[in-house]
């Protein structure tokens, strides 16, 4: 693996190979020194042209436990909010000898772009490009999944069997994407749900099964229930009325909490609209993975930076 | 190529019931050992160690794991290794005396990068290092405290280490 741009060129080995090595680097956070040498020397570059917190915050935690150096570049405060090019950054970066550039950008493909052009050499991570994937993130719910039903005992599994249903702004998230992709690879089965309008029209090539009645996604009560953020731009959009009636609709609430299976795991990418698609009670219930998912994602960072950073030569 | 068998089944057997004897003299005892296995092999090993050690004294045969992987000097120079599980006992290793175990003792440099991930998890009263196999051609100030066997070899030859739970059969051969 020399960059990692999307889920869909992971395959089933590859990809219980990556949330493999996330367990021995799960282990680390346990440890009284929780901090590993073994990118020492190496440069991150986190190159963030959208804002984020969480994923930002997760690759930089992730960049110093493997005592790699981290660079924080965004576009506020930068060149880059004086227009200068990709191009222009990222020989940029080169120039300064970066290792690994981890992506955030509002186009879909830009990660691409970036791993197929020669301004720079080093290993492109995506993290999060417009609408199309952000594959950390499904990696650390997959991890998340696996972990709940096998516990420490994790190591070696897939995901074969298990029902995932995802709820909400399918049409724009990569999130969605992500997951679809990895949890085919990993042998379990997608349910998607969402308004009509906030569907793809490239669905029918998805592995995917689609409902837009969400109560009845709950009947056939799935192994897991991943709620997407709606985001605040799209609620003028006309996509859906209002933000009321999404959440009556579309939005897990405490009545619908209490009929999901004791079991079922509800999971959120996060930032969560409380109220909205998602309520207090049940992004606080024990079934919610939600701070889990946090803490899996600084594992899963650490996996993929190493993997990607740790040996020279092309193997 | 050419295998030479240097070590049996029975062999190996009374080799780490020796070191499992030297560890208890060199400990005066069985309290406050910790016995850590380095992946693969050595892992395997040093179970067997403890097992040994309990059936001596009951209770001494605390054992582990310590995976090295990411203490590697020569990550770099390799195709990307998948590191093992470490699993350190319950009561840590801090004032203890930490017994390594591994199957070949060769470099030098996998014992160096488990010294450093030791340093890690704890501080240990004392350090002691416990092979199967010393081939020699060490490439760091490092020796080990427990031999199973010294085998001069030449630098192009090969030891290969197998072991039933983790390999179906039960030998030590030399190659070249």
């Amino acid at each position: 693996m020399r960059h990692l741009l999307s889920t869909r060129e992971l395959d089933r080995a590859t990809a219980v190979g990556i949330l493999d090595v996330a367990e021995d680097m799960a282990d680390v956070a346990d440890r009284e020194i929780k901090k590993l040498p073994t990118l020492r020397g190496k440069t991150v570059v986190n190159l963030f042209f959208e804002d984020s917190t969480r994923t930002r915050t997760s690759f930089e935690v992730a960049a110093k436990r493997l005592s790699s150096d981290l660079v924080n570049f965004s576009a506020k405060g930068s060149s880059l909010s004086k227009g200068e090019s990709l191009k222009d950054t990222a020989q940029t970066l080169a120039a300064m000898g970066a290792d690994a550039v981890v992506i955030r950008h509002a186009s879909s493909g830009a990660a691409q772009v970036l791993a197929q052009s020669n301004w720079i050499d080093a290993a492109i991570i995506n993290a999060g490009d417009g609408t199309h994937e952000h594959p950390t993130q499904a990696l650390l719910d997959a991890f998340t999944m696996r972990r709940r039903i096998h516990g420490r005992a994790s190591r070696g599994h897939d995901l074969d069997g298990l029902r995932v249903t995802i709820v909400g702004d399918i049409l724009h998230s990569r999130v969605a994407r992500s997951n679809v992709w990895l949890l085919q690879a990993l042998g379990a089965s997608v349910h998607l749900v969402a308004p009509a309008t906030l569907l793809p029209s490239e669905l029918a090539n998805w592995p995917v099964t689609v409902g837009y009645d969400l109560d009845e996604a709950i009947r056939q009560s799935p192994d897991a229930i991943m709620m997407l953020r709606i985001q605040a731009e799209r609620m003028s959009a006309a996509y859906f009325p209002n933000a009321r009636e999404y959440g009556r609709q579309w939005g897990l609430d405490d009545e619908r909490l209490a009929r999901l299976g004791p079991d079922t795991m509800v999971m959120h990418p996060g930032p969560m609209n409380r109220g909205l698609e998602i309520s207090a009670g049940a992004a606080d219930s024990s079934r919610s993975t939600v701070l889990e998912q946090v803490a899996n994602g600084v594992s899963i960072r650490m996996a993929v930076l190493y993997l990607l950073l740790a040996s020279e030569t092309v193997a | 190529m050419t295998a030479r068998t240097v070590l049996q089944a029975a062999d190996i057997t009374r080799a780490l019931t020796r070191i499992s004897h030297e560890i208890l003299e060199s400990n005066r005892g069985g309290s406050d050992l910790v016995i850590l296995g380095i992946p693969t092999r050595g892992v395997e090993l040093a179970r067997r160690i403890a097992k040994i050690l309990d059936g001596i004294e009951p209770g001494s045969g605390t054992v582990g794991s310590l995976d090295v992987t990411m203490y590697r000097d020569d990550l770099a120079g390799q195709p990307t290794r998948a590191p093992s599980p470490t699993q350190v006992p319950a009561g840590g290793i801090d004032g203890k005396t930490v017994v390594l175990v591994d199957d070949v003792l060769y470099s030098g440099r996998t014992i160096r990068a488990a010294l450093d991930a030791l340093g890690d998890h704890g501080r240990p009263k004392v350090v002691r290092l416990a092979v199967l196999v010393d081939r020699g051609h060490r490439e760091l100030p490092i020796r080990a405290d427990f031999v199973g066997k010294n085998l001069p070899t030449a630098l192009d030859e090969r030891i290969r280490v197998r072991l039933s739970e983790t390999d179906g059969a039960e030998f030590v051969v030399i190659e070249s």
